[in-house]
């Protein structure tokens, strides 16, 4: 029709391109699946240089922390700086003051907020969303300005380091991980259940945590948990507002100590004891910390779920 | 409105959902017509009611703490930081290189922070990113399932490790590979005619930290990558499969023009977790002050906006250096701020190519 | 007793008998190849499954070059799984799998030397849903096949690309526009894009599943004209669930049911006079 009115090309020219066509798909067969080869191994490359790293993380920290967990380390207050003797339990007992002070403020808050997000947001458009805004925003701070607000707020007013300034801060950072994830997890539940629930004239407050929570029961936890597991391992706000101390807890207006500052301390002291004890405190603080994650993680990937609190 | 509370009370899962309708819609009828309701049906509206706004009033405040805490942050950090902003202003302090804290001389500038935070995240982003797009490329494209879910799984535990132990880790151990294996012959090799590379390296430099900083951003940046590739639809890469293109050529023509700003912003998540890193940098980067801190070779040593707060916080010997410190804190948070807004922008673009063309 | 002579004589026979057996075997390979020269794509003891779950039985489908063969049958019957073997993209599927033996050209693509991939660079494939590369041009999205195998000479590609839209029939439409995103374009002018894309790699089978399904009537009789005409050129297989269009636009159907190919031939035949009972029920709607 057209072709041969506006086409100076003839059916022999066309068929021509054809060959040429032909030919040239036969001919670039070796090259395109070289290509094909050599970014497959890079592919595969890179997936061992992110697990070589990690192997030998895990590697270090049982082979160096292991010989130095001993009773001695567990139940001692750090000794002379320098000496042999001595342990890391104030820090262990810091940690877990510190931590479970955090989640008690941060639980609750974000749990419920969490809720307001999923099973309220539909009454209003702006503070729904004026609310995940910011918490985004707020999971995005460098964890040292959260300890410097900390310091700013708690530490000011109450004159001296102290417990509540970390669990303050702490909490800063676990809450929004907290609310995310208790609203990805009632966003899941199916809305006929909550239907069934109005349906038969239950209040609102019933509802929610009766039938909706009750469902979303092990997906909640779990990401609290593995908020938990995140704050453990956090330092830099801990810094400048716990301050470290080597006696045990005595209020939670003075200071405390912690096993991610005294792993610090640990290691900017010259001494070889001094490493050596850093080392086991990290391998306890790995175990707190990844066992805790991995086992979560692998039973939530089991459920369906899929947690990540690195990047929420 | 009698009838329809009965049939709500003889509720069958099966047809909740019709029940719930009218359940529903007897509870906001009762409401619309609280005044023409008897007074028998007044415990309907009483108890529930109070009950529920309470708990409403609840939730709404725990969501306003949300806000609070980001007013508590930007208060705080702004009022702590306005002594130093007064004395000096901003110019000075963005582009100073001083860092004295001596009575009576006292002057603070933080650009060797800046360029600190800069290099070692551009060098985390150099190799962070291409190792990242290798793994999300390998789990989601080429591995089977019984290898990538184990796998996926071990590369988010590499998350999982708290900072402090990576500090620990390039600290005694890692730093020494590095130096090693790399660095050594590096400046052995080019130390003379390349500038990058003309310090002698002794493995508690810039370069490391990059190197450690890019390990820990590929948990983050591969797996948010992954998804950003598993959302592109099957209808594109038949199309190029169809034609014949190998793997790799779906991926090139097919799957990346497409995703192109899901990973762009996955990568930019990723430079926000560098940039914030503390304990790490502050253990391996070297901690030089002042115009020291500028880095004139990749393995001089530095300091990172971060790194220096968490070295002086505690040290800090006058109101004025405190306050330059949170002013660090505030340039930290400004540019963290950005880069998470802006990853948050380009990831929202790709979902809008994805939800179609014009129609 | 065993002599020289005899000897020479056995040898003799067996070498005869040898040279015989040869030649009928010649025979019958000279044959076969006749046969399997007339079919463009011959489809011997066809098996496929989705897991356990097996999709194709034993099909045999012979199909003559330069021909339109429309496939038909309910859903779930298997004729897209069935084009889709026809150039190896079945297997793509998670836990797919294909055993038998296409032989297109005297080329058995199921033969293990093949590579999948390569394969598909002779078969064109357009699928139900248009599916153009939304991030390039009209003009990138049919050169991108070309261009994946190197070609480079942009005259060459300019032909082909101009060729490849005229035979789409879309070449007037687009023809000042071909910079424009290929998304821009209305369902059928994307589906005719695709085809387009499909027809710029020269191939010599063109496979379509179901391509009018999403498409206005407009748009699907457009596609159907341009059937009618390149199927001077091409050999044509095209699924679908449309009875009429099968009735329109093809030379030979085939009708399949539960994974079985139930009857072929030629299409005025299996319209109006359908040896198999069950092809007579779906042809006046009884089913499916």
């Amino acid at each position: 029709m057209h072709r041969n009115e506006l086409n100076s090309n003839n059916n022999s020219s066309n068929h021509d391109n054809k060959q040429k066509i032909r030919n040239m798909i036969l001919r670039q067969s070796y090259k395109r699946r070289l290509i094909d080869k050599i970014v497959s191994g890079f592919a595969v490359l890179c997936v061992l240089v992110a697990i070589i790293p990690l192997g030998s993380i895990l590697l270090e920290v049982i082979k160096n922390g292991g010989p130095a967990i001993s009773i001695q380390l567990l139940i001692l207050p750090p000794g002379a700086i320098g000496s042999a003797i001595g342990g890391i339990a104030p820090a262990i007992q810091g940690t877990l003051i510190v931590v479970g002070l955090a989640s008690l403020i941060a639980v609750p808050i974000g749990v419920l907020a969490g809720i307001y997000l999923s099973e309220f947001a539909s009454s209003n458009w702006l503070l729904p969303s004026a609310v995940r805004l910011f918490n985004d925003v707020l999971t995005g701070l460098p964890s040292v300005v959260i300890g410097i607000v900390g310091y700013l707020t708690i530490v000011l007013a109450l004159g001296s380091f102290s417990v509540f300034a970390g669990a303050f801060s702490l909490s800063i950072i676990m809450m929004p991980i907290v609310v995310r994830i208790t609203e990805e997890t009632l966003k899941i539940v199916p809305n006929s259940l909550r239907e069934a629930g109005y349906s038969l004239g239950i209040s609102k407050f019933k509802v929610t945590f009766s039938i909706v929570m009750k469902s979303a029961k092990s997906g909640v936890l779990t990401g609290i948990v593995l908020a938990i597991s995140r704050i453990a391992g956090e330092t830099a706000p801990l810094i400048m507002t716990i301050l470290g101390t080597s006696l045990f807890f005595t209020s939670l207006t003075k200071p405390i100590d912690a096993l991610p500052l005294r792993i610090w301390r640990l290691a900017s002291q010259p001494y070889e004891s001094a490493h050596s004890q850093g080392w086991g405190a990290a391998l306890i603080l790995m175990i707190i910390v990844v066992l805790l994650s991995a086992i979560l993680k692998f039973l939530a990937q089991r459920k369906g779920f899929n947690v990540k609190t690195s990047h929420i | 409105m009698i009838y329809v509370i009965i049939i709500c009370k003889h509720n069958i899962t099966n047809y909740s959902r019709l029940l719930s309708k009218i359940g529903v819609y007897a509870i906001s009828h009762v409401d619309k017509q609280q005044r023409r309701l008897s007074p028998s049906f007044s415990f309907l509206r009483q108890g529930k009611r109070r009950g529920d706004k309470i708990f409403r009033i609840i939730v709404i405040g725990a969501a306003c703490y949300t806000l609070l805490m980001i007013g508590l942050v930007a208060f705080s950090v702004g009022n702590g930081s306005k002594d130093i902003f007064l004395k000096e202003g901003f110019v000075k302090f963005l582009t100073g290189t001083d860092w004295n804290s001596v009575e009576g001389r006292e002057s603070y500038g933080v650009l060797p922070y800046i360029v600190g935070t800069l290099v070692s995240s551009a060098l985390a982003m150099a190799i962070g990113v291409p190792v990242s797009l290798g793994i999300a490329i390998f789990l989601s494209e080429m591995a089977p399932a019984r290898v990538s879910t184990p796998l996926s799984f071990i590369v988010e535990l590499l998350a999982a490790v708290p900072s402090i132990i990576y500090g620990l880790w390039a600290l005694f151990v890692f730093r020494f590979w590095i130096r090693d294996l790399i660095e050594m012959p590096l400046y052995n090799a080019f130390g003379k005619s390349l500038p990058f590379f003309g310090t002698t390296p002794f493995g508690l430099d810039i370069f490391t930290a990059g190197i450690v900083l890019a390990i820990m951003i590929i948990p983050i940046v591969s797996s948010i990558s992954r998804e950003v590739i598993k959302a592109v639809p099957d209808t594109q890469r038949e199309a190029a499969y169809s034609l014949g293109a190998t793997r790799w050529e779906t991926m090139r023509i097919a799957i990346f023009p497409y995703a192109k700003s899901g990973l762009l912003g996955a990568a930019i998540l990723g430079l926000g977790r560098a940039v914030g890193e503390t304990i790490l940098v502050t253990m391996i980067i070297g901690n030089t002050i002042g115009i020291a801190a500028i880095p004139n070779s990749l393995f001089s040593q530095g300091q990172s906006l971060a790194s220096l707060i968490a070295n002086e916080f505690n040290e800090a010997s006058s109101n004025l250096q405190l306050s330059a410190l949170i002013g660090l804190g505030a340039v930290l948070l400004i540019l963290t701020m950005g880069i998470n807004i802006g990853a948050r922008v380009l990831v929202s673009r790709m979902v809008k190519v994805s939800q179609g063309g014009r129609e | 007793m065993l002599t020289d002579n005899k000897l020479r004589d056995v040898s003799l026979q067996k070498a005869s008998k040898k040279v015989l057996d040869e030649d009928r075997d010649y025979n019958e390979e000279q044959e076969e190849e006749q046969r399997q020269q007339r079919y463009k794509v011959s489809i011997k003891d066809l098996d496929a499954w989705f897991g356990t779950k097996q999709a194709l039985k034993s099909i045999h489908l012979d199909i003559k070059p330069n021909t339109s063969t429309a496939i038909i049958g309910p859903s779930g019957c298997g004729k897209t799984t069935l084009i889709r073997c026809l150039n190896r993209m079945h297997e793509m599927t998670h836990g797919a799998t294909a055993k038998g033996h296409v032989i297109i050209d005297d080329i058995d693509i199921y033969d293990r030397g093949i590579d999948p991939v390569i394969i598909k660079r002779r078969i064109g494939m357009v699928f139900q849903k248009p599916n153009p590369f939304p991030t390039m041009s009209i003009y990138d999205n049919v050169a991108a096949g070309l261009k994946l195998n190197g070609v480079r000479d942009k005259k060459l590609i300019n032909d082909v690309v101009r060729e490849s839209l005229e035979d789409a029939g879309l070449w007037n439409e687009v023809k000042d526009e071909l910079d424009k995103p290929g998304m821009g374009l209305s369902g059928g002018q994307q589906q005719r894009l695709c085809i387009a894309r499909g027809l710029a790699m020269q191939p010599e089978v063109l496979l379509m599943d179901e391509p009018t399904s999403a498409l206005d009537p407009l748009a699907t009789s457009k596609i159907e004209e341009l059937v009618h005409r390149l199927k001077n050129e091409l050999t044509i297989i095209t699924v679908t669930h449309n009875m009429q269009q099968a009735a329109r636009i093809s030379d030979y159907t085939a009708f399949m049911y539960l994974g079985e190919l139930v009857e072929y031939g030629p299409t005025k035949q299996i319209f109006e006079n359908p040896r198999k009972e069950l092809t007579e029920r779906y042809i006046s709607g009884k089913f499916g």
